[in-house]
């Protein structure tokens, strides 16, 4: 097997290792991007349209111009001839409607927070004091914010020279691909089967705030030969190369440096109105010049997450064996569309039909245009909705059939031996094991024991209900191949770049296109290198988020920087040990065919002789005394192109208890066992479970971005924009099974986004499960105490729902009905 | 706009500035005396991030204003450890993984230091409970309660020891 046997000896893989970059963010030396100060520098203010639909019929300025300390101000006509049109990255069909969008508005608005003027001034303060000087005057417009409003015909248009509400629709269907049957056919037979049912739910994915704690922030220095920008960023190559485009600039002349970023999570892919205002500015005054977004502005302009109305219909047997899922979306663009807003949806078109072995599967996608800020990436992207969406049918179909959900997933999902699995939409699975992560997770969770104890209550119609909910889930992650990003239209490709520096000292520099901001990369790539070159893991420096120090990268998203990114690198160290190996063998005295490498010395086969690779990196650089006809260098680049995606899974169970008072859910447990391949850092992948699972709770529980009626965002400060705090947050039980990849050496499958892509199902499952006895098969997210306690009033309680489908009569007990309690799987089991 | 003058100890080193009668507290230590590592996550008072301990008790600096601070001492993330060690909490959010961004940590580390002032030995409820001003968007929160956790019992037995010692 790849992974284990090559990785066999090694000291790092696998180790907690403390993180490195922890020694600057708990002492406060951090460099944020908003830290930065240069000589001269200016500071901008934005003015913001408060109306989402409107014409500007004028700007007065001229109160602002005489405002103390102000250096200039300029409306978006006065920006228009040069700011070029911000980019998305991902046509996702030929025909897609594409709008201009302005880094700054000029004539008209199209929702609440668009920027229409800029004001610098030598201080911060002083520039929010001319920002609010200035006079703008609104003709309102229609606006138009329902999605199944925004595609009827005679709706006022969002972009009236798109002439239609569509930026695209987009369709998979695996009986025209060839990968499975046709849909339709299966619901068809299913209708007319009497042994068959036929379920369709809609659900609604709720807007959401990604909420990186660091407000974004950009800082430019126009002087010099090169523009150098600074900014809070997950993408700074993408923003280099974006930047070049829109603004008609040589790329050479352009650095972008990411220095320490406060989290992303998929909100700070792009190239930002506010950064390409930033560097407009810059140019204009010739001096450096700084914008920071208050929380506010953040909430209102930064794009936002989800907003996607999911209509699913499935078709399964009696015995539980599903023959047929179709899923018809409506996904909310806003706006305007950003780097990858069509497409997000279509990353989670292959998900649908997850862990499950399905027949036949149709998705279909209309993307709409409101006058709402853009979406656009947050963690998961696409797949949470999909898991969602799969995660919820299956506990529904459980349910109407009287079935364990559990069992009833047994039943579907692709088993341990049946890897290498090509799914309905023709992806290739290349490992699993579903059964070890689920039978661990019953294991830790007592789940017939809250079985039982549920029972009880609702026996003794308890006012604290207990509901358990399920998600056993995959995820398509490691963006990604860059043959199927052409195969979709995207813009770019999905490899990683990573060069090794080998320093005469010993030292190890590490270059890598992947720019992290939070998730540990200083810690994990130093491990990954320390075992690949035999060096100290103190000896390695990671170097990334610069395009001066790493030319190229696709930076970090869709949770790409191991398996991509981790791989590049061991792609170099294998370079620089093949580089070394001439020159240990001249140094050696002995044949290169007889040198071998292990843990950081090149020997010769069968003596004592060797050399140490840092004494090659010495020798290489006094090169002295090298062989003839190669370059004294054992530095080493590589790029890495993966084949397939990683395919991580796991199963996660929750208990809730809702008090059928106030309505009030709280996660009484919740445990989840994931399966993430071979671990490189236990520490810190669990890290990144817990806070994948606050998220994806968050989105089950409290979070929502809301507008009223005109187009104002209601929630757009932490105020009204609910995130969980400590106190709000369970303690969560976490393990993890390891089925290595086989699509990569290091058997690395990513982890960023899997607990938030499998906790929200879980969570609105138990909190429906523990609704059942008032007859509530769905509830919308939120679950607010305020929601769940008007779900119920007015509802009977009958205590003996959710052993047996009762809904409308349509079913008769079915034949799974009274069936036991899934009860694991013996041919589980660990690797 | 009129001024006026402060006199304040920020991380042992005595200032006196003339500031700006709305200056907030982060503003002055951010922008006056490049005391970057408190930050700004919010402008509502919510996210905490921004707390440092003002004479020895946690406050969001963004809800004091300068001129409150004046003849104060002041404490921030970068005056916390002593003589090149690290303070308990801050080894002990190293020790615990409970950081991954890190924005929130200078906030969230000053009010640990202050909750374990109030209560040496808390239980996880009321850890919880101490840090619900201040947000974190990375960690889901278990790791920086079990820090706080581990940082108590350091203290205990450090404490322990010094009063052995005594």
């Amino acid at each position: 097997m790849t992974a284990v046997d090559e990785t066999t000896g090694a000291k790092e893989f696998g180790q907690s290792r403390r993180r490195k970059e922890d020694a600057r963010l708990i002492t406060g030396r951090t460099k944020w991007t908003d830290n930065i100060v240069l000589p001269g520098m200016a500071h901008l203010a934005m003015v913001r349209s408060p109306v989402a639909s409107g014409t500007i019929a004028s700007i007065d300025v001229a109160d602002a111009k005489t405002s103390p300390g102000v250096l200039g101000v300029w409306t978006g006509a006065d920006l228009d001839a040069e700011q070029g049109d911000l980019p998305c990255a991902w046509a996702v069909t030929p025909d897609m409607k594409h709008p201009r969008r302005p880094a700054v508005a000029a004539g008209r608005v199209k929702f609440a927070g668009e920027i229409v003027a800029v004001i610098a001034a030598r201080s911060a303060a002083e520039a929010r004091d001319a920002a609010d000087k200035v006079l703008v005057d609104y003709d309102d417009l229609p606006v138009v914010l329902d999605m199944n409003e925004a595609i009827k015909e005679g709706t006022p248009l969002v972009h009236e020279e798109l002439g239609t509400n569509v930026n695209a629709t987009w369709i998979f269907d695996s009986g025209e691909a060839g990968t499975g049957g046709n849909v339709d056919e299966a619901i068809a037979a299913a209708h007319a089967d009497p042994d068959s049912l036929v379920i369709e739910r809609t659900f609604r994915q709720q807007r959401l705030v990604p909420a990186f704690m660091e407000p974004r922030s950009t800082v430019v220095d126009p002087t010099g030969e090169q523009l150098t920008v600074w900014s809070a960023t997950q993408v700074p190559h993408i923003a280099r190369f974006l930047l070049a485009v829109v603004l008609g600039i040589s790329e050479s002349k352009v650095r972008f440096i990411a220095p320490d970023v406060g989290g992303g999570f998929g909100g700070k892919i792009h190239l930002s109105p506010e950064e390409v205002a930033t560097v407009l500015i810059a140019r204009k005054l010739g001096k450096p010049v700084k914008y920071t977004e208050t929380r506010s502005e953040s909430i209102q302009s930064a794009h936002h997450g989800r907003d996607q109305i999911q209509k699913i219909t499935l078709a399964a047997k009696k015995d539980g064996t599903v023959t047929g899922l179709k899923v018809d979306l409506l996904a909310d663009m806003g706006a305007y569309l950003g780097l990858v807003t069509p497409g997000v949806p279509i990353l989670g078109a292959f998900m649908y039909n997850a862990i499950y072995k399905i027949p036949a599967y149709q998705f279909k996608c209309v993307n709409v245009f409101t006058k709402k800020v853009l979406t656009d990436a947050y963690r998961g992207a696409g797949r949470p909705e999909a898991t969602f969406a799969i995660e919820r049918m299956m506990d529904t179909l459980a349910n109407e059939l009287g079935v364990d959900p559990l069992a009833l997933r047994e039943k579907n999902w692709i088993k341990h031996e049946e890897f290498p699995f090509t799914s309905v939409c023709g992806l290739t699975y290349d490992s699993g094991n579903y059964e070890a992560a689920t039978s661990r997770a019953v294991e830790l969770f007592d789940y017939e024991g809250l079985r039982r104890e549920q029972a009880e209550r609702r026996a003794r119609k308890d006012p604290i209900q207990l509901g358990i909910g399920i998600s056993t889930f995959t995820e398509m992650c490691g963006l990604a191949p860059s043959r199927v990003l052409g195969s979709l239209n995207y813009g770019a490709g999905g490899w990683e770049y990573s060069a090794i520096r080998m320093l005469p000292t010993g030292k190890v520099e590490v270059l890598t296109g992947a720019s992290a901001h939070g998730q540990g990369h200083e810690t994990a790539f130093s491990q990954i290198v320390a075992d690949q070159l035999g060096v100290p893991f103190e000896d390695v420096e990671i170097l990334h988020g610069d395009t001066q120090i790493t030319h190229k990268g696709l930076d970090t998203y869709g949770s790409r920087s191991l398996v991509v990114g981790g791989i590049a690198i061991v792609k170099a160290a294998e370079k620089v040990i093949e580089k070394a190996k001439p020159i240990a063998a001249h140094l050696l005295e002995a044949n290169v065919a007889d040198i071998e490498f292990d843990s950081g010395k090149f020997s010769v086969a069968g003596t004592d002789k060797g050399v140490t690779i840092q004494e090659v990196a010495l020798a290489t650089f006094a090169a002295h005394n090298y062989p003839e006809g190669i370059e004294p260098s054992i530095d080493a680049d590589a790029t890495f192109d993966p084949e397939n995606f990683s395919y991580p899974h796991g199963t996660h169970l929750c208990a809730t208890e809702i008090d059928t008072e106030t309505g009030k859910v709280t996660i009484r447990k919740y445990v989840c066992v994931d399966d993430i391949g071979t671990v490189v850092n236990p520490l810190i992948a669990e890290g990144q479970v817990h806070g994948g699972l606050a998220q994806g709770i968050a989105q089950a529980l409290w979070e929502e971005a809301r507008h009223d009626e005109s187009g104002t965002l209601t929630t757009a400060t932490f105020v009204d924009y609910t995130l969980p705090t400590a106190a709000d947050m369970p303690f969560f039980t976490t393990d993890m099974t390891e089925t290595a990849s086989t699509s990569n050496p290091l058997g690395v499958k990513g982890v960023g986004e899997a607990g938030t892509i499998a906790s929200t199902p879980a969570v609105i499952n138990a909190v429906v499960d523990a609704l059942r006895p008032w007859g509530i098969d769905d509830i919308q997210m939120p679950t607010t105490a305020q929601r769940v306690w008007k779900a119920i009033q007015g509802k009977e309680f009958d205590a003996s729902v959710g052993a047996k489908d009762t809904r409308d009569g349509s079913h008769e007990a079915a034949p799974g009905n009274g069936a036991p309690l899934w009860s694991g799987n013996e041919s589980g089991g660990a690797q | 706009m009129g001024t006026r003058r402060i006199s304040v100890t920020v991380d042992g080193v005595a200032y006196s500035d003339d500031v700006e009668p709305r200056t907030l507290l982060v503003h002055y230590l951010r922008e006056r005396l490049g005391k970057t590592g408190t930050v700004v996550g919010c402008d509502t008072s919510n996210c905490g991030a921004c707390t440092v301990h003002l004479d020895g008790r946690s406050v969001k600096s963004c809800s004091v204003l300068a001129v409150q601070v004046d003849g104060s001492d002041v404490t921030t993330i970068e005056g916390l450890a002593q003589n090149g060690e690290l303070h308990p909490v801050q080894q002990a959010f190293h020790e615990n993984h409970g950081l991954q961004c890190g924005y929130c940590t200078p906030g969230m580390i000053m009010q640990s230091v202050d909750l374990l002032k109030d209560n040496p030995d808390p239980s996880d409820e009321e850890i919880r409970e101490g840090l619900e001003g201040n947000l974190c968007r990375c960690t889901g929160y278990q790791n920086i309660v079990k820090a706080v956790k581990a940082a108590a019992k350091a203290g205990s037995v450090s404490a322990g020891v010094a009063g052995g010692a005594a």
